[in-house]
């Protein structure tokens, strides 16, 4: 027999188990129980197993309350906190990979490690967005008040002083119009008025760095790459002086350039002239990088897209072009307007692209589809446009910057956000980088107005760092200048490089052929052996040719010659019994 | 009229004093970070670029010896002390991070065939072309004592190669028989031969330490186990095998320097092919060892240069070489994983650097955060043309390039053949036999 039961207590596993009475295991000099023998006790403890039932099922939640008891100090939320779905999807690179059912082990495994890997960084990412110490600035006017009439000085006197002054005028009548250029950090401000006043600004804390006068026409500035240099483009050439205003090129090379664009992560300025030629120059080697006639008349108008730093050109008959420095074509020509094409502005996500023209609409386009969005019906017409960080459209009509939200998506275009009134015809309107400011360039000199919600409220010090040290600057030149991108990588979707080359072997044959020059797995023509005693004679030598002429190709010859055959077979079988078919009579049927 | 406008107070953003460091607020949101993958490629370029710079990977030539090294032995237990014979009988005891001799024997008459040290590291073993086996203590006498070892045994053929167990005190000699000996014995315990007349190589397995592999002159991989009478398995090769190595990780692959050219990882378990054919020597490979991690393994052959490999690449990812180093006869991997000892011809030990571009001496937090980063870096970007191209080329010996043209040459030629006879054959009569078949030609039970 087994182990010896304690009397009144039924034998069965579950039972056991509960009391946790450990049977001990059996040993093989222990008889086997014989299984007859203990039908009838099963049978005997059978209300007990039901009484066992029962307690199965209460003893989860037995168990419940006894960890509450016990455990009530314990937190109630563990682990960490879920992170919103949206935040997420700020932080998202690409799609996941999906699933073939015949992928490899090998590549599987290293695909997930890589999503796992990739989840993790996305996710500490959405998480640190919690510690950004910034929020964004916003206006709210009260019930019936319309924020657009709310005046600059209102504002000024609401918020606090420092945010307070910086709305300012500067009074610059004699040298107007003025352009201006804001510094990839918004620190610094480069003021260019058209009579040749230059002036550049920290504008911070309102120390004028240098002010010159070049006595020549001044069509456009813009700073370098850091605020110690910046271009000038004047009346026939384009210049470079320093931040104390020391001329340190001429570059002759530049002529008459009307508007220019520095691509900051390519160290590249690219420069549109009045004779029609897009220009690149390299400023880290001061090498011209790309001449591209574009053949397309004076050009006037231009942007740059900061996602995928691609010029897009406005021209007279009311189309828009983008050009890459590595291709003499446009990438692409729109035709945005009835009209010549006035001001262009592109967002910095790459997605949106504004433009207005003399037809004096506003138009939006989704610059990855190149889809028209919506457009709206300015009675001025805009004659500048630019985009905030935050999307924040300002729109110079005459002598009024409107300032409009919500313009990139689909929702048309309603009412301005913000209005002011200048006293001069507005010349250049830029936004402050990660600054609630629109600095406007006009006939009577520059004006700063604050513009709540318009920048970033969080910069990132290792890319751009309005409070960076001389030794913080120094070390990101060096940094920047090692991971310059170069020109030739300038392509419509900048992210292609990571992306899988899925070329077929006939493209990457045929691009292999084009930089060889030749083909390397061309066969070489058969060249019969000279042979002697006449059998080297013309026709001797054709048929010797003839005999391996599409050796290769015969198999596959033979094949389809065979197979058509047998096709044309099938259907003259077929023809026939056709034919046969007809041959019969409607009384055929009923011949025997 | 509620109104907010950004403000930012400099001290939140400014450290506090020049003694400081500075302030870094970091902002990860990918739409003030544009061309993340164009950026992330051109540092990934560089990061090849400054590998290719940085690739210095001779550190230190050690010479003393009057005639060819023939064989280099680690210590069990000091990353610094390396025992090298000579083809003179010398052998000499050597400090490498003064890189100096601190000893000197004259272990026998003729080659020092094989060395090997005792699991424990106090003594090691040397055998001989005057048929002997010394055990030699591994500190030096006192001054004035002379050299003598603490025990000799007189064989009765030559032995060729030597190695220990790696708990017990037995080790194995091999010569015209594999011999287990216990080291207090002057008799082998025990012997086995398989019709062969001679054995260049034994080793134990790590791990599985009764087993031991040899390889024999008949081309052929012997493996045994201490415990049976007879030996375990034979695999006849094409060409003969000069050393096998045990992986240390994965004890069940060892790798074996071949006769044609090759190296071949077998696995015990299968051992009808080998699980990787290493290519790209173009003369008979005479060493190997397997790093300690069991991740690389590094080859020494006669066309005068070293090669590392990946455990299961095909083509080596590194090549040594010199202007002066000759025919490299034996190559150890140290024990930190961060050196290779390599004894030539030329009677040199030579210590090269494991990662070519790897910075040597103390790294600080940062160093090493951009060392891991650059090699990400590299890998993610491996298999662009630009990157592939700097970060695959070697620089070779003009003789070097001109063999490994030729070879190639054969190599197709003799493709093209017999693709040339299976097409002008009855389909089916002619298989397709792939390159790890090729070299096999029987496994013995």
């Amino acid at each position: 027999m087994a182990a010896p039961i304690p009397e009144g207590l039924p034998s069965t596993h579950v039972e056991k188990k509960n009391k946790k009475q450990k049977k001990p295991s059996k040993r093989y000099w222990e008889k086997t129980e014989n299984p007859d023998q203990r039908k009838p006790e099963e049978e005997q403890s059978k209300d007990a197993q039901k009484q066992n039932k029962a307690r199965l099922i209460n003893r989860p939640l037995k168990r419940k309350k006894f960890e509450g008891s016990e455990q009530e100090k314990s937190d109630p939320f563990p682990g960490e906190a879920p992170v919103p779905k949206e935040r997420l999807q700020k932080f998202k690179r690409g799609e996941k990979y999906k699933w073939h059912p015949d992928t490899l082990r090998k590549l599987k495994t290293a695909i997930k490690f890589s999503e796992t890997v990739s989840d993790l960084a996305q996710d500490q990412a959405a998480r640190f967005d919690l510690l950004l110490p910034e929020d964004a600035g916003f206006l709210e006017g009260d019930e019936d008040e319309d924020t657009c009439t709310i005046s600059q000085d209102d504002i000024a006197d609401a918020v606090d002083i420092t945010s307070g002054s910086k709305y300012f005028n500067l009074d610059l009548s004699q040298f107007g119009p003025y352009r201006l250029d804001y510094s990839k950090n918004g620190r610094h401000l480069l003021l260019g008025g058209k009579r040749g006043h230059v002036a550049c600004i920290d504008w911070h804390s309102k120390d004028l760095m240098c002010e010159v006068n070049v006595m020549e026409t001044v069509n456009d500035v813009k700073w370098l790459h850091t605020e110690a240099m910046f271009a000038v483009a004047q009346k026939r050439w384009l210049y470079i002086y320093d931040s104390k205003g020391v001329e340190l090129h001429c570059i002759k090379k530049f002529n008459d350039v009307l508007k220019m664009q520095f691509l900051p992560y390519h160290f590249l300025l690219a420069t549109a002239s009045a004779t029609g030629f897009l220009q690149y120059l390299d400023v880290s080697v001061g090498k011209e990088i790309a001449a591209i006639c574009t053949k397309m008349g004076r050009l006037d108008v231009m942007a740059q897209n900061p996602y995928n730093a691609v010029i897009h050109l406005g021209h007279p008959n009311g189309t828009v072009s983008l050009w890459s420095p590595n291709q003499k074509e446009p990438l692409v020509k729109l035709l945005c307007h009835r009209g010549a094409v006035r001001s262009l502005a592109v967002d910095k996500t790459g997605t949106y692209m504004v433009t207005s023209g003399l037809d004096r609409k506003l138009k939006v386009y989704d610059i990855r589809m190149f889809k028209h969005l919506h457009s709206c019906f300015l009675p001025a017409g805009a004659s500048c446009l630019s985009l905030s960080q935050r999307g924040l459209l300002s729109a110079a009509t005459g002598d009024v910057v409107q300032v409009y939200r919500d313009v990139c998506g689909s929702n048309p275009l309603t009412k301005p956000y913000m209005a002011h009134r200048l006293r001069g015809q507005v010349c250049g309107v830029a936004y402050c980088p990660f600054e609630d400011v629109l600095g406007i360039g006009h006939g009577r000199g520059f004006t700063s107005m604050i513009v709540p919600g318009a920048g970033e409220p969080n910069f990132d010090a290792l890319d751009a760092n309005p409070y960076r040290s001389s030794k913080q600057r120094q070390e990101w030149e060096v940094k920047a200048l090692l991971e310059k991108v170069q020109p030739d990588l300038i392509v419509l979707d900048p992210g292609e490089l990571g992306k899988i080359d899925k070329a077929t072997f006939e493209q990457r044959h045929k691009r292999k052929v084009e930089s060889l020059g030749f083909d390397p797995l061309g066969k070489e023509p058969f060249k019969p052996r000279a042979k002697k005693k006449g059998r080297s004679s013309a026709g001797a030598v054709e048929r010797r040719k003839k005999k391996v002429a599409y050796e290769d190709q015969r198999d596959v010859i033979r094949e389809s010659v065979q197979e058509k055959m047998e096709k044309q077979k099938e259907l003259e079988e077929k023809a026939k019994a056709m034919k046969e078919l007809e041959k019969k009579t409607a009384l055929d049927r009923f011949r025997k | 009229m509620k109104v907010k406008v950004l403000c930012r107070n400099p001290d939140d953003y400014v450290r506090e004093t020049t003694r400081d460091i500075q302030r870094v607020p970091r902002n990860y949101d990918p739409t003030l970070h544009p061309f993340e993958v164009p950026r992330e490629y051109t540092r990934a370029l560089n990061a090849t670029k400054l590998q290719k710079v940085f690739a210095k990977p001779f550190v230190a030539s050690l010479d003393g010896h009057r005639d060819g090294i023939s064989c280099i032995v680690k210590h069990p237990k000091s990353l610094s002390t390396v025992i090298s014979g000579a083809c003179d009988g010398e052998v000499k005891v050597w400090n490498l991070s003064k890189r100096e001799c601190l000893r000197t024997v004259q272990a026998h008459e003729g080659f020092v065939r094989g060395m090997c040290s005792r699991f424990c590291g106090t003594s090691f073993f040397t055998v001989g072309d005057d048929k002997t086996i010394k055990q030699w203590n591994m500190e030096a006498p006192g001054y004035g004592v002379r050299e003598e070892p603490i025990n000799t045994i007189l064989g009765k053929t030559v032995f060729t190669g030597i190695d220990h167990h790696y708990k017990e005190g037995t080790f194995a000699t091999c010569g015209q028989t594999v011999d287990i000996w216990d080291e207090q014995r002057s008799s082998p315990l025990r012997s086995f031969s398989w019709g062969v007349d001679s054995f260049n190589c034994v080793r134990f397995n790590p791990v599985e330490t009764e087993l031991l592999a040899s390889c024999g002159s008949d081309r052929s991989i012997i493996l045994y186990d201490t415990r049976e009478a007879a030996p375990l398995r034979k695999v006849i090769m094409k060409m003969r095998n000069n050393t096998l190595s045990w992986n240390q990780m994965e004890a069940y692959y060892f790798v074996c320097a071949n006769e044609d050219y090759n190296l071949y990882t077998y696995d015990i378990r299968y051992l009808d092919i080998p699980v990787t054919v290493h290519m790209d020597h173009v003369s008979a490979v005479l060493d190997v060892d397997y790093s300690p991690t069991g991740r690389e393994l590094v080859s020494a052959s006669f066309d005068k240069t070293i090669r590392i490999f990946g455990k299961d690449a095909g083509h080596s990812r590194e090549v040594y070489h010199t202007k002066r180093m000759q025919h490299v006869i034996c190559v150890r991997w140290s024990a930190d994983n961060k050196y290779i000892m390599s004894g030539s011809d030329e009677m040199n030990i030579r210590l090269w650097k494991a990662n070519a571009s790897e910075k040597l001496g103390l790294l600080s937090a940062r160093e090493k955060a951009a060392a891991n980063y650059n090699k990400k870096l590299i890998e993610k970007f491996q298999y662009h043309p630009q990157v592939k191209r700097i970060a695959t080329y070697r620089h070779l010996p003009r003789e070097l390039l001109r063999q490994k043209r030729e070879q190639r040459e054969m190599k197709l030629a003799q493709r093209r053949k017999d693709i040339n006879i299976r097409k002008h054959s009855k389909p089916g009569s002619i298989p397709v036999v792939t390159e790890k078949e090729k070299h096999v030609v029987a496994v013995v039970e």
